[in-house]
């Protein structure tokens, strides 16, 4: 393992750290009476923003109240990250390409949960509605974009990555560079 | 025969003449493009707020400029069934006098705060005209916040106007009145030269947070106070008060106070006021008067009573008080931009006399006096004079300034705005105004940094303006461009009440720094209720407190069983949203007092006494969402005496 992937393992891992002091997550939601938008933010640990606001309109189409409380990932995240940085610190310190590897694929692991996670907890959001709700449209669900736009009654919602979950972007990038590079190096040594 | 013939002929002749000198009517003054200078596009902001007083009709008024549109009427002096003002059980004791409850009064005059001259808008302050009170209201919030009661005041119309620093505002009455205890007070009308007196309160208002408190009272001579204006800039240190009634005449005034060829302009060194209270020598006098403050964290008023106020007589002090003559009943007196110049409005005057503070200083220095008033100095009308306007027009009331050196008044009887420049004192232009106009108002006008782009003349004859409404008309107000060389009319808009004087600002000076909401955790009103699960009824006695929380959509509770007739009911109702622009309204069948109208985190009681047996529906009021019509309760009421059990609920299951 180079010196330059040593130090880009390290310059990810120490960019996860950010994961602890920025919001991962955004959820937006634009309506004809809402024109500056209603913003909920996703932390490691919490959520914040118009949480309260969204809550309020939701409980029309008798959506669940989110809360914190309500997601035991708030609780374990912190922990798993946690464990991910450790270990990609101490790839660069032992320098060995499966740890390399290794790390690599928790943060990938680690990107396609949240992802599946946050997937699942949308669809339930969206589909599992207080069958007394005041509004009921036939057929229609309210799960949100995965990321991205969509439409939902008066409410253009849009989902996407916040602060830190750039950064754990170009986390994921630097890795996937220093595996590359890493990979092809290997492959030169095999063939000489 | 022949001569009525010629006699009607000459007659004919003269009409025609006569027909080709009449002024022009507005439709010719209007030019082509005035409409796109007042056209505001949907969702766009007005350029200036102006905070209007709403005269007979106690309230202020916040309109757009250069739109004339009304965005919020605001109540003061006056209950306001709208949203609860003087009805809610928080709001009451704002309304408190020494006299008890007073449900109106009469606002004339608006003062916006100032920093080294220039416009803060931190706080807008207004006068009661009748019982003598001055408020101040918070322009974050648009709310009323404080309100102190005037003593040894009849009629507070020489108010509320502030020194550059928003230092003190001042009251000055209209009429003198007997001051000190019942047996001084109790005195024969015609002892008026040696019973009355002048009062002027000093209010001072705390820098940071507004709060006002009487510094002291100047005990002055039995003259109508009118209108005033502090110095600024160079004349910072003094206020100048215009005066009628110098013949101190305490009957039919129209004719008995227009005997003087002039009256006076009283300059006050405030400063050196200030020195003596500092140096004890205020004398204390019995009085009585409220005092209310609205607190922002319990959202409820509380009104104390004081009873002593400071009083300072300046003819034990020979430099406080000087008298400058100023002829025919001076109306408005207008300190320029520079503080240099004072500005007399003899209402039946035929020129307008221009002061200068710099000759002022001179002649009491060299004690150019021509006589005194109980030993107060007066000044040599000459030795103070810069000049005189000659011919501005007829009914000279009030002046405003473009901050480019000139001037502009108001003509009452002629119905015109006069522009004029300060040095020369030339007339530059005039226009006509539709009709009579009162009050100019220009933006930052009476501050040391006028905005002079716009400026509104208030009318007291509106007749043909509008689309007629029987007898009673909107009054009428006139927005004209003064940014070039000729005034261009641009507007007419109706307003509300009775405007007297309106001051402008620039709308960025305070449109970022709006309260959207209460936060409810900050909250500390005694009966507020942080979310649904504290909803409660209680009983002590025959009191019964009805805890409901209000959010879109429903009231909890919403079914309440066990009061009986006779009982006192309280609706405490906190509404929890913590959103902007989501108010809830509060209505009970046969309430005799007025609805509750609830902003967001904030809590409010309605008092109800049931005076009959049945089931009673309450509604919220504001249309706050798509079920806004299912936001609705119901209370039973039982006979007196009887037992029904105490029992609320939300939601229960059919």
């Amino acid at each position: 393992m180079s010196q330059s992937n040593r130090l880009l393992a390290l310059i990810a891992a120490l960019l996860m750290i950010f994961a602890y002091f920025t919001p991962l997550w955004q959820i937006s939601l634009w309506a004809p009476q809402y024109p500056e938008g209603l913003n909920m933010k996703i932390w490691i640990d919490q959520l914040s923003g118009d949480v309260a606001i969204i809550n309020g309109v939701n409980h029309y189409i008798g959506m669940k109240h989110i809360g914190v409380e309500m997601f035991p990932e708030f609780t374990y995240l912190i922990y798993v990250f946690g464990f991910i940085i450790v270990f990609g610190i101490l790839t660069a310190i032992i320098a060995k390409r499966w740890a390399l590897y290794t790390f690599f694929g928790m943060i990938i692991l680690l990107g396609i949960g949240v992802l599946t996670d946050m997937y699942l907890w949308g669809y339930d959001y969206g589909h599992n509605l207080d069958q007394t709700a005041a509004i009921k449209v036939p057929g229609m669900a309210y799960q949100p974009p995965l990321i991205g736009y969509k439409e939902l009654l008066n409410f253009i919602a849009y989902s996407g990555p916040d602060t830190g979950g750039w950064i754990l972007g170009v986390s994921a990038l630097l890795l996937t560079f220093a595996v590359f590079t890493e990979l092809r190096k290997k492959k030169k040594s095999i063939a000489i | 025969m022949k001569t009525k013939l010629c006699l009607m002929a000459g007659a004919a002749i003269a009409v025609a003449f006569a027909g080709g000198c009449k002024p022009k009517g507005a439709q010719t003054v209007i030019s082509g493009d005035a409409a796109s200078k007042v056209y505001v596009a949907p969702g766009q902001h007005d350029e200036f707020y102006s905070i209007v007083s709403g005269g007979f009709n106690g309230q202020m008024s916040v309109v757009g400029l250069p739109s004339g549109r009304v965005l919020k009427i605001l109540p003061v002096f006056s209950v306001h069934p709208e949203n609860g003002w003087g009805f809610s059980e928080e709001s009451k004791p704002m309304l408190n006098t020494s006299h008890g409850f007073i449900p109106w009064d009469d606002l004339h005059h608006i003062a916006i705060s100032t920093t080294n001259a220039e416009h803060d808008a931190r706080w807008a302050f207004g006068n009661a005209n009748n019982t003598p009170r001055i408020a101040r209201v918070d322009l974050t919030t648009f709310k009323t916040v404080e309100i102190i009661e005037i003593p040894n005041s009849g009629g507070n119309h020489s108010s509320p106007f502030i020194t550059e620093n928003t230092e003190y505002v001042i009251a000055g009455t209209r009429f003198s009145v007997p001051t000190g205890d019942d047996k001084d007070r109790d005195v024969a009308i015609d002892t008026y030269k040696e019973n009355f007196r002048g009062t002027i309160s000093f209010i001072s208002v705390d820098k940071e947070h507004g709060d006002m408190d009487i510094a002291f009272q100047l005990e002055a001579p039995p003259f109508n106070f009118d209108l005033a204006r502090a110095g600024k800039k160079k004349s910072h240190g003094w206020f100048f008060f215009s005066t009628y009634n110098t013949e101190m005449a305490h009957t039919l005034l129209e004719v008995n106070a227009s005997q003087k060829d002039k009256d006076f302009i009283m300059a006050v060194n405030w400063k050196k006021a200030e020195e003596y209270i500092a140096a004890g020598k205020g004398k204390k006098v019995p009085v009585k008067y409220a005092h209310n403050k609205w607190d922002e964290s319990t959202h409820t008023a509380t009104s104390s009573i004081r009873t002593e106020v400071l009083s300072l007589n300046p003819r034990d002090f020979k430099d406080i008080v000087y008298f400058i003559p100023c002829p025919k009943s001076p109306h408005g007196t207008d300190t320029d931009p520079t503080g240099e110049y004072i500005i007399g409005s003899g209402k039946l005057a035929a020129i307008i006399p221009v002061f200068s503070f710099t000759k002022m200083i001179a002649a009491i220095e060299n004690e150019d006096f021509e006589g005194n008033i109980d030993g107060m100095p007066v000044l040599k009308y000459e030795s103070v004079l810069h000049g005189e306007v000659e011919k501005p027009g007829l009914g000279p009331l009030h002046t405003e300034f473009d901050g480019k050196g000139f001037a502009y008044t108001s003509m009452f009887v002629s119905s015109e705005i006069v522009k004029w420049n300060i040095e020369t004192l030339e007339v530059v232009d005039r226009v006509p105004t539709f009709y009579s106009v009162g009050h100019l108002s220009i933006p930052g006008g009476p501050t040391g940094k006028p905005h002079g782009k716009y400026m509104v003349a208030y009318n007291k004859i509106t007749k043909d303006r509008y689309l007629p409404t029987g007898p009673e008309l909107a009054h009428s107000a006139q927005l004209y461009d003064i940014s070039g060389d000729k005034m261009q009319l641009l507007l007419d808009f109706p307003t509300i009440g009775e405007p007297h004087y309106a001051e402008a600002f620039p709308a960025s000076l305070i449109k970022d720094k709006q309260v959207k909401f209460y936060k409810l955790e900050e909250n500390n009103h005694p009966h507020v209720l942080k979310g649904i699960k504290d909803a409660r009824v209680e009983r002590d006695g025959n009191k019964v407190h009805i805890y409901l929380t209000s959010i879109r959509s429903n009231f909890r509770p919403d079914n309440i069983e066990g009061i009986k007739v006779g009982d006192e009911v309280y609706f405490h109702m906190t509404n929890l949203e913590q959103d902007w622009d989501v108010p809830h309204g509060l209505a009970i069948k046969g309430a005799n007092t007025a609805e509750l109208l609830v902003m967001p985190g904030e809590t409010a009681t309605l008092k109800w006494t049931p005076d009959r047996v049945g089931i009673f529906p309450f509604y919220c009021t504001d249309f706050c969402s798509a079920l806004h019509q299912e936001m609705q309760g119901y209370i039973r009421i039982s006979p007196a005496g009887s037992n029904t059990p105490l029992k609320f609920s939300t939601g229960a299951a059919e």
